[in-house]
């Protein structure tokens, strides 16, 4: 009765005011339209920018006015970037890195966050919220160790030199390696984290059902757990693989040789020059080889994206 | 029940993260510590056998060490630049985009675009967009053949061009194109967190609101702005611990050469400097590092504090 009684009184006001209200509330419509096209546009321009960069020829991206739109668009300076960068070898360099890593990071991720989530063994909670806790450290304080680690692994390298083992020494130095790209970032303290609260949503009483069947821990993950958290598996996945295409420094550190190079810095090393006189246009087209697996990756996949990057606050 | 198979199971799944933990997470933990407390330890010391003191020498050489507070200070100068700004810049997005209906995916969807790019692939996008082609910058004798497209544009309006990146160009100018990249890129992930928490926030404290006639503006920072103080202060913390971190848009803008040609290291930052010196100087760069960790942790602990502080409920 109140309510109602409320709601006319509102239907009356609304009529009184309707007229001025209703320009108020178009005039605020178009400006927030206005502001957020313009910051739109703002923020597609330098993708926009590349792409019409990268089909210019020299002489017309060298105009005094640069043209929004080109006057000819060729397709050589495209050729031209991949030859230069020698893009196809790095492309399957960084092909290989992140599909081996993301396996071996899924594999050691399900086995931990389920271990976390259901089994119990002494000092669980103090060991998670250790792990936990390493979380705040920034990642550089890592780096300086494990560049000293793997350049001479548990002084195997030292000891090679010592007893004159050429093979001894190899098996201590990974520094140019495949190796040396995969293995140190394979434990994600935040997928398992991750992995862990989806594990926990999983009723427990499955877990016991199944072994009242006797089935094992391994087939039930696989055929229980592994399904029902597939959509975080997927997130993790992209990101795993997102950081693959994208890491620079400890790639540009430990593994900078022809054979191993990865995405990233073999871009900028391709590119980096002393003088400002660049071939932009080339360059433009090398960045868009680079960014288009990233935006296909981003149309498809955009759910996924969105769900890990709310939560992780991080890139890659 | 524990019984002692299960937790010798659970050890088993455990085994190969902890391996991996010990090595690359515990050991450089207590590694970094103890290289940084060792006096005077370099590389080449340490492979030849030399014993070294117990001190805080590191540390004292690292801040006299006069690059070192010139990369601390570009550091502090590029985060008070760019997380504010981009953190307001962000509330007003996501405040109008959560205020519209037609094309709101859309344009959420544009906005989230910078986020998908290799940092470092964009930043050669911007560096061209500011890149002066041609040669003797600041001379008589200068020679442009192209301004970039930013020149162009300011010259559209009127307006004087100015040398963003090349040789001889300003601090000042540098670091103008340093934050417009950095917030660029700080965007996305803001926006989406804020426009996230605006969706979750309760329709009724608008209806209330406006049923007694507050403004815009008072419904904006007694309603809006506290309702997120969460996500705010989220997304402030992650801001500071990035820009405290900033290195990679530096060189995707520069090179590895971390400013213009002729002054190489102009722009280089904490973690540049920890890059710079852990193959040779591992002593100094685990010092700096421990200070990098320090700083970090003591500005995430006051923005909790002040956060606490304002938070209304």
């Amino acid at each position: 009765m109140a309510n109602k009684a409320i709601t006319t009184m509102n239907a009356r006001n609304m009529q009184q005011v309707s007229a001025t209200q209703r320009v108020v509330k178009i005039a605020v419509q178009v400006l927030l339209y206005a502001f957020l096209i313009l910051m739109a546009i703002i923020i597609i321009f330098p993708f926009y920018f590349m792409l019409i960069s990268s089909v210019k020829e020299l002489a017309e991206y060298k105009q005094t006015v640069q043209t929004l739109w080109p006057n000819k668009i060729v397709l050589f300076n495209y050729v031209e970037a991949f030859n230069t960068a020698n893009l196809g070898r790095l492309f399957m360099n960084t092909l290989y890195v992140g599909l081996v890593s993301t396996i071996l990071s899924l594999v050691i991720t399900v086995l931990t966050a389920f271990a976390f989530a259901r089994l119990e063994f002494k000092g669980k909670n103090a060991l998670f919220a250790a792990l936990l806790g390493t979380m705040m450290i920034p990642g550089e304080l890592f780096t300086i160790t494990n560049y000293q680690t793997i350049s001479n692994f548990m002084g195997l390298k030292t000891l090679g030199i010592q007893l004159g083992s050429q093979w001894l020494q190899d098996l201590g130095n990974w520094k140019n390696t495949f190796t040396v790209l995969i293995v140190p970032f394979l434990v994600s303290i935040f997928y398992i984290y991750l992995l862990r609260q989806n594990f926990l949503q999983i009723p427990n009483e499955l877990y016991l059902a199944a072994k009242v069947d006797g089935t094992s821990d391994i087939k039930y993950l696989w055929k229980v757990m592994i399904p029902l958290a597939l959509p975080t598996l997927i997130s993790i996945t992209i990101l795993k693989m997102m950081g693959a295409w994208n890491s620079y420094v400890w790639p540009n550190l430990v593994a900078n040789d022809e054979a191993h190079r990865l995405i990233t810095n073999g871009l900028r090393n391709a590119f980096t020059e002393s003088t400002g006189d660049v071939n932009i246009p080339v360059q433009m087209a090398a960045v868009a080889i680079v960014s288009a697996p990233l935006f296909l990756v981003f149309i498809f996949l955009r759910k996924y994206i969105m769900k890990g990057v709310s939560r992780s606050g991080i890139k890659g | 029940m524990v019984d002692s198979k299960k937790s010798w199971k659970a050890w088993l799944y455990l085994s190969p993260a902890i391996v991996l933990l010990l090595i690359f997470t515990a050991w450089p933990i207590f590694n970094t510590i103890r290289m940084s407390l060792l006096e005077g330890y370099n590389a080449m010391s340490a492979v030849s056998g030399v014993k070294f003191n117990f001190g805080f020498k590191n540390f004292v050489d690292v801040i006299n060490y006069g690059d070192f507070l010139t990369y601390l200070w570009n550091t502090i100068l590029l985060c008070f630049l760019t997380v504010p700004l981009s953190t307001l810049l962000a509330l007003i997005i996501a405040v109008c985009l959560n205020a519209i209906k037609p094309f709101q995916r859309l344009l959420q969807t544009i906005f989230f675009l910078p986020y998908v790019t290799n940092s470092i692939a964009i930043g050669m996008v911007f560096a061209a967009m500011f890149n002066m082609v041609g040669n003797n910058f600041g001379d008589p004798n200068e020679l442009v053949i192209t301004a970039g497209i930013i020149n162009n544009v300011i010259e559209f309006f009127g307006g004087e061009r100015i040398n963003w990146i090349n040789v001889g160009s300003s601090y000042a100018a540098n670091m103008f194109v340093m934050t417009v990249y950095i917030v660029w890129n700080a965007l996305p992930f803001k926006i989406l967190v804020l426009l996230g928490g605006l969706q979750s926030v309760n329709k009724q404290y608008y209806e209330a609101a406006k049923v007694d006639g507050t403004s815009r503006l008072r419904t904006f920072t007694r309603i809006t702005v506290p309702l997120l103080s969460p996500m705010i202060t989220y997304v402030v913390i992650t801001g500071f611990i990035g820009g405290f971190k900033e290195y990679s848009s530096i060189v995707g803008i520069f090179g590895a050469k971390m400013g213009p040609t002729g002054d190489p290291d102009r722009l280089n930052t904490m973690v540049g400097y920890i890059y710079k010196s852990l193959s040779l100087q591992p002593g100094r760069a685990s010092a700096a590092a421990l200070i990098l960790f320090a700083i970090i942790f003591v500005v995430t602990l006051l923005n909790l504090y002040i956060s606490k502080k304002n938070t209304h409920y």
